[in-house]
């Protein structure tokens, strides 16, 4: 800091800006000459599909990153940003993808220990009576007593945004915030954090995918197409038609497959079936569920509501205390001969950790379903040349990005770990397809390309039991759409008749 | 009547007694590992820092004259392992347990080499509060002649307790031994804190040797510990990294190892070697009964190698 130079404002909203801000790694520019002002208390939403350098100009911003050129500025002087620590100094933070928080701690420890200020021993009848406090000046809350990890995602994000409140932060870089929210959860979020901007307490700077969040909450919009600033503008000035064009430059989406044919047979059939929950305290309760050949079957739900256990229920992860799960009429206890045989296959939530080898390669990985067989029978030796062909064939057919396919799964990214699991579940014959959340945290390009595979699956006859947090997937792609509230199916009604406010209703337990 | 034969009611009372004689060591290096794994290492020297510990102690003491002079060396060459196994493992790719065995051998090598001139001399004991003094059966006061390091491993159980719920330090611990990413986050740094929770595990361990030198057995000999050490490290998961539980956990040890010689007390001669086992068959019997496939184990440090 230059002697004599003014000390940064203490306390109200920042503004903060980059000056052509440019990152190279390497011969590759990730971010090229980006200018963006975001004046104090206003909410700014940054747009881009995946890799259009999003990420990268936000943690040049924070410190993560030293920009190759380029200055920031905060309350308009230029500042040097060397590493997060100085970026938090100033009153700067983030809400990252990926949760920060600490899962053993409870959410109470977890704020309190985030603290620069922590005491050395903590009287907690004061902690708690401060953060009961500030807490109750909040719009939502998150149980205190909790453990982390016993929390579900939505419980977490709405933590992590809970944290930086209370740290005090004055300028706060939110990275797709609202992607494990329910619709109203995401409103009410957002509807405070707006507030607050609104009040001049915060600035704001939303990496987003969702335009009617964009239209509903943001100031002002700046558009990234591979590192390059190649939109501006007040989002009154602009229709989503016009984002969509900046966004995606020439190219085009995947138009989702038409819904064609009538439910046949009855596929999945539970009755009765009982489970313990994650704590071991409730139980999940499914006293009836159908799904039927050629239907998708969504199940809404704000997260940490039973959809895990659910899953796990079918999967085999989780034991029934009582009832049955039967597939074509016949018990189903979520073996692999099993479901080879009735030809289940599954989409698990977070594919990366609970469908693949994160370490074996993409080959590899693809080959799971099919490794051991031969024809009608299980093989000894496996077979490395077919493998390897299939692997490329499926790769193209379903236009996963690798850069080869010996490279380890976990290499790729988010989106690209989800098609090659779905071309492995969905080669061959599929007559049930559980999926959960397949679309967490994807840019708009992959998402609607997964949903037009689904659909398609759907269209060929298999019966589709879509568990997801985002309702507007479930109405986009559900025959017959189902709530689940407190390890219950509460609502259920054909998406025909599907009234979002009547679901929203459901979904919160107030029915 | 003959106040010394109290026939089987021996048996509950050895047990009791033995329970409390033995757990002491279990308790101090179980105590030590919950602050070496809370904070994401797991520390398999500790055997190696006891055997050293129960030597030095020993050493110390003789040529001291003092008992707690001893416990102090012992402590300080614990803290010394610790801080070497912690350093050592800050390295990039270096295994914690792998480290963990070679201070393991080379404490117990260590401590044989420097040991064996004392082997002989007497050294001065640990004081130990008799609290069976109300009663007249040299059994009962037998069993509750207490040593004044059980008593205050009991504190220092509670201290601990205490202290990973409510001080920074604690959470701190806590946090670095939960995930190293939030821990960097937060602009702490893991492998300082986990060096120095290593650090003070060890004294625990070395403290843990102190007493099986000068108190009970109460003798320097090259198989005082008979893998003591390593039994505390896996006490440490059976009491799920809880230190209340620890000392629970080394009450159940010890009992469960005086039944052997309890039995044989009051003449029970047939297959008494089978109930030098009741320890282990117990702490294999506990821990399946708590087991489950359906819940993660509960209070397993996310960082910790075997639970990753």
């Amino acid at each position: 800091m230059i002697v004599g130079e003014e000390p940064l404002p203490q306390s109200g909203a920042l503004e903060v800006a980059t000056l052509g801000m440019t990152m190279r790694f390497g011969a590759f520019t990730a971010l090229d000459d980006v200018s963006i002002r975001v004046p104090a208390g206003t909410f700014h939403a940054l747009l881009g599909e995946n890799g259009a350098g999003k990420s990268t100009l936000v943690k040049c911003m924070m410190g993560f990153y030293h920009a190759s050129a380029g200055q920031m500025m905060v309350a308009g002087r230029e500042v040097q940003v060397p590493d997060p620590r100085a970026a938090h100094a100033m009153g700067l933070g983030m809400v990252y993808q990926h949760f920060t928080l600490v899962p053993s701690l409870t959410a109470a420890e977890n704020l309190v220990i985030s603290r620069k200020d922590a005491p050395a021993v903590i009287d907690w009848r004061r902690e708690r009576a401060g953060l009961e406090a500030f807490m109750a000046r909040m719009p939502f809350r998150v149980p205190l007593d909790q453990k982390v990890a016993a929390l579900a995602a939505g419980e977490k994000q709405k933590l992590e945004i809970l944290k930086q409140l209370y740290l005090g932060r004055r300028f706060l870089i939110l990275d797709e915030p609202t992607s494990v929210l329910t619709p109203d959860e995401a409103d009410e979020v957002l509807g405070h954090v707006r507030a607050l901007c609104a009040a001049g307490e915060i600035t704001v700077l939303m990496i987003t995918h969702k335009f009617r969040e964009v239209t509903a909450f943001a100031d002002d919009v700046s558009v990234l197409r591979r590192g390059r600033l190649v939109g501006q503008g007040r989002v009154v000035d602009l229709t989503h038609a016009d984002m969509a064009a900046m966004m995606m430059g020439e190219a085009r989406l995947p138009q989702p497959a038409a819904r064609s044919g009538a439910p046949g047979a009855p596929v999945l059939r539970i009755e009765g079936a009982r489970a313990h929950d994650r704590s071991g305290l409730k139980d999940i309760a499914i006293d009836a569920l159908e799904v039927r050949a050629g239907e998708i079957v969504g199940i809404a739900g704000i997260s940490g509501n039973g959809q895990m256990e659910l899953m796990e229920m079918l999967t085999g992860q989780r034991p029934l205390t009582e009832g049955s799960v039967r597939v074509k009429g016949q018990p189903y206890r979520a073996t692999r001969a099993e479901a080879r045989r009735l030809n289940i296959r599954y989409l698990p939530e977070e594919p990366l950790k609970n469908a693949c080898a994160s370490r074996m390669s993409v080959a590899e990985n693809i080959a799971f379903r099919s490794f051991d067989a031969s024809g009608g029978r299980t093989r000894f030796w496996l077979a490395p040349g077919a493998m390897r062909q299939r692997a490329e064939e499926l790769i193209a057919a379903f236009k996963v990005r690798t850069a080869s396919i010996d490279a380890p799964i976990s290499a790729l990214s988010g989106g690209n770990v989800q098609r090659a699991v779905l071309a492995r579940e969905l080669t061959g014959t599929v007559d049930l397809l559980i999926i959960s959340n397949p679309c967490f945290g994807l840019d708009f390009t992959a998402v609607s390309e997964i949903r037009a595979r689904i659909m398609a699956a759907r269209n060929a006859g298999a019966a589709v039991l879509l568990m997801s947090e985002d309702l507007d997937e479930i109405l986009e792609l559900a025959d017959r759409v189902l709530v689940m509230s407190e390890g219950r199916i509460t609502y259920e009604v054909a998406a025909a008749n599907a009234d979002v406010a009547t679901i929203g209703h459901h979904m919160g337990g107030h029915a | 009547m003959n106040t010394s034969d109290i026939g089987l009611w021996g048996v509950p009372l050895a047990i009791l007694g033995g329970a409390v004689r033995v757990s002491t060591p279990f308790l101090y290096v179980s105590l030590g590992e919950v602050l070496t794994e809370r904070s994401g290492r797991i520390n398999l020297g500790l055997e190696g820092t006891l055997v050293f510990g129960a030597m030095a102690a020993y050493a110390v003491a003789f040529h001291s004259g003092s008992a707690w002079a001893g416990v102090a060396a012992a402590a300080l060459c614990g803290a010394g392992f610790g801080l070497l196994h912690g350093l050592i493992c800050s390295l990039p790719r270096v295994n914690d347990i792998a480290i963990g065995i070679a201070l393991m051998l080379l404490g117990t090598g260590l401590a044989f080499f420097y040991g064996t001139p004392y082997v002989q001399p007497v050294a001065p004991h640990l004081p130990a509060i008799p609290f069976g003094n109300w009663s007249n059966v040299p059994q009962v006061q037998a069993a509750l002649r207490v040593n004044v390091l059980f008593i205050a491993g009991i504190a220092l159980a509670l201290l601990m307790a205490w202290a990973l719920r409510a001080t920074r330090i604690g959470l701190m611990l806590r946090v670095v031994g939960d995930s190293t990413d939030a821990a960097r986050a937060m602009g702490l740094r893991p492998n300082r804190i986990r060096a120095l929770a290593t650090a003070a595990g060890g004294a625990f361990a070395g403290v843990g040797g102190a007493y099986l030198s000068l108190f009970y057995p109460g003798s320097w000999s090259e198989g005082i510990s008979s893998g003591q050490g390593l039994m505390a490290v896996a006490l440490v998961i059976f009491a799920r990294w809880s230190p209340i539980n620890c000392f629970w956990a080394a009450l159940l040890f010890g009992g469960a190892g005086a039944l052997g010689p309890a039995l044989q007390s009051v003449g029970i001669t047939q297959g008494y070697y089978l109930f030098y086992a009741a320890p282990y068959v117990l702490t294999l019997g506990v821990l399946i009964a708590t087991s489950s496939p359906t819940q993660a184990t509960a209070g397993a440090p996310g960082e910790l190698s075997i639970t990753k």
